[in-house]
């Protein structure tokens, strides 16, 4: 792919865990906890990971995926209140293209017992990211995927 | 700035009104003539216009004139470029945080003293 493009996306996830602030907070802070999820699922294979959790340090995920797509997320922690807010900036490449590089908050807020949190991803999503192998979707399917991720991001503003 | 290229803010802008859907529903079966969007709307022909405005600054939409008949016509590339962002990022990311969920179900509420589990 020759043409040269940035599309700019924003997009906030809300869940709220029947765990406590600090249980959650591990699951992102700690190199088992964040192990335990943060990957592919099934198919995947994890090739490389490498978790340096504090202000100035990096975090790599590699991994192929059941396609054969291999993928590379590259972050850097910038910002980190213990329990309440983390922020990191991330590029992500597929089989070595650099497809995007994103900036991410993630906060934690008491819900009840349990946790309510916040995932904003505001990204750089460079030169249409024509991925092989992707199937063709249809218009109108994709007019309704579109649709009801937008119903989501109303309902979360 | 290219249609093509037009942030995802002004496509999901574009998507939230359900006359606009409906005129790219219609879109999706081919190009149209601005009469034939706006005959199954409820609706006068300049607010069609307006709203045909809002999808073509999207980009969703392009429009041309062939002598008195404006034809309008989908622009696959800014809808894909939404969807893959929302499929890949979003998707990823709501897989993720269930398994998040039921990494935390299968933990025992002693590890909430964080003593050693």
């Amino acid at each position: 792919m020759t043409e040269h493009s940035i599309t700019h996306g924003t997009f906030s996830l809300e869940r709220t865990y029947d765990a406590s602030r600090e249980r959650v907070y591990a699951a992102f802070a700690t190199a088992e906890g964040k192990a335990a999820w943060f990957e592919g699922g099934e198919g995947y294979v994890t090739l490389e990971r490498v978790f340096d959790f504090r202000e100035g340090g990096s975090e790599r995920l590699t991994g192929r995926w059941e396609s054969g797509v291999v993928s590379q997320f590259d972050a850097r922690y910038f910002d980190i209140v213990p329990g309440e807010r983390i922020v990191y900036g991330y590029e992500m490449r597929l089989n070595g293209t650099k497809i995007s590089v994103s900036l991410a908050t993630i906060e934690f807020k008491p819900a009840g017992q349990g946790t309510r949190l916040l995932l904003t991803e505001t990204g750089a999503f460079l030169d249409g990211y024509n991925d092989a192998g992707r199937r063709e979707h249809g218009a109108n399917l994709l007019l309704d995927r579109v649709g009801r991720s937008l119903s989501r991001e109303l309902a979360g503003a | 700035m290219p249609a093509a290229a037009a942030p995802l803010d002004r496509v999901f802008q574009a998507l939230s009104d359900p006359a606009r859907r409906t005129m790219l529903e219609r879109l999706t079966r081919g190009p149209a003539s601005v009469s034939e969007l706006a005959r199954p709307l409820a609706m006068s022909l300049p607010a069609v216009v307006q709203h045909l405005a809002v999808l073509e600054a999207s980009g969703l939409v392009a429009t041309a004139k062939h002598g008195r008949v404006r034809t309008c016509q989908l622009q696959s590339g800014s809808l894909q470029r939404a969807e893959q962002w929302i499929n890949d990022r979003r998707l990823a990311w709501e897989r993720r945080l269930d398994r998040l969920g039921d990494y935390l179900a299968r933990q025992t509420p002693q590890d909430d003293e964080g003593s050693p589990s």
